[in-house]
């Protein structure tokens, strides 16, 4: 009896550690994104249908969450950003987190086909299978460039999105795509420079482990300038306009002054303020991307009034 | 943890589970109104020939 009463105590935990093994964070701006996808895609959508795919795909990248935990329980347990996840913390089994990433992974591919089209489905398919496997499993351990490459996988739900509402890919969901890919890297350099400390204890090939912040500031520049074209030239596109050409230049000149801060910094400077540039950044990469969908969102609700400019140029 | 505590934290979570099953049916049969609803064929072969599903050439 006693020993059945431990087996339970182990086995029971609250409901809300299995919801955080879905990284609701990152699953609120898979959320956000696809659904700019799937708006901004053209065509019509039934409600239900649209409301079904977005959730849908938002399990499909918690699956994945659940599946990178389960994996990366080892390194989540050494650092500090990721010591309290449910795994490395004793409240959810690896186990358990395995499974429940398979079988939300099944439950989503399987329900995206059926709300919407077997093209999103087969895409989510091969998101999960990007970021679990081909991510976590390999590239995160073994080179620096692992979150250049990773990113992709961050960048697919405004694609599968457009897919689930239009059914094919154009190039207004590659050039979604490209943006989330290009700003991925500077992304997360800013943040891997205040937490490098983190990384290199878990052994983690951090660009700021292998190669130095020197290096790396200099990375986040140079990526920095290479995605400028990216998230401009989307203006020029079918689902662009005006509204978004202003904030793209905007922030652009913004996540560049701040990319050339940073860039400019000593690390002795950046120790004294304990990183204040770098996590400026952060921050205002977070915004970036967020105000450059929400634009997306904009210029889609204003053609559905039939208040677009004419003469807006489209080049793509 | 007392067998009282587990005792509330397993009610707990199978009231949330079960709420998430309800809403998971209810969506499936709305997702099914809706692709009805939208012309989606509604039958299929079923063992035998069915004429009227065959394309005219």
């Amino acid at each position: 009896m006693t020993e059945t009463t431990m087996k339970t105590t182990s086995d029971q935990t609250d409901f809300g550690n299995y919801v955080s093994l879905l990284k609701p964070r990152v699953m609120s701006l898979v959320v956000f994104t696809a659904a700019v996808g799937l708006v901004v895609a053209p065509g019509s959508m039934n409600l239900v249908l649209a409301f079904a795919s977005v959730l849908f795909i938002a399990l499909g990248a918690g699956a994945s969450g659940s599946l990178n935990m389960w994996w990366d329980a080892d390194i989540d347990r050494i650092m500090k950003r990721t010591q309290d996840r449910p795994v490395p913390s004793g409240k959810v089994s690896a186990n358990n987190a395995m499974l429940v990433g398979l079988w939300m992974s099944v439950i989503s591919i399987g329900m995206l086909g059926l709300a919407s089209n077997w093209l999103a489905a087969a895409l989510l398919a091969f998101t999960i299978f990007f970021y679990a496997v081909i991510y976590s499993m390999w590239l995160k351990r073994s080179t620096p460039q692992n979150i250049v490459i990773g990113g992709a996988a961050g960048a697919f739900p405004p694609m599968v999105g457009w897919v689930a509402a239009s059914g094919s890919i154009s190039i207004e969901a590659v050039g979604m795509f490209m943006l989330i890919f290009m700003w991925t890297p500077p992304h997360f350099w800013a943040l891997a420079l205040f937490m490098n400390e983190d990384y290199s204890k878990a052994g983690i090939p951090m660009l700021t482990v292998t190669h130095g912040k020197r290096s790396t500031r200099n990375h986040i520049l140079i990526y920095t300038i290479l995605l400028t074209p990216f998230s401009i030239g989307l203006a020029f596109t079918a689902i662009g306009g005006p509204i978004y050409f202003f904030l793209s230049i905007v922030l652009s000149l913004m996540f560049l002054i701040g990319a050339r801060k940073v860039f400019l910094r000593s690390e002795d400077g950046a120790i004294e303020d304990n990183y204040l540039e770098e996590r400026k950044l952060f921050k205002l990469s977070l915004f970036y991307l967020f105000l450059l969908f929400a634009a997306l969102l904009a210029e889609a609700s204003l053609k559905s009034f039939d208040l677009n400019l004419m003469a807006w140029p489209q080049v793509f | 943890m007392t067998d009282d505590e587990i005792r509330k934290i397993r009610k707990k979570n199978n009231v949330i589970l079960g709420v998430i099953l309800v809403a998971f049916v209810v969506l499936v049969f709305s997702i099914t109104v809706a692709k009805m609803m939208g012309g989606a064929t509604m039958e299929a072969y079923d063992h035998v020939r069915r004429p009227q599903l065959e394309e005219i050439k």
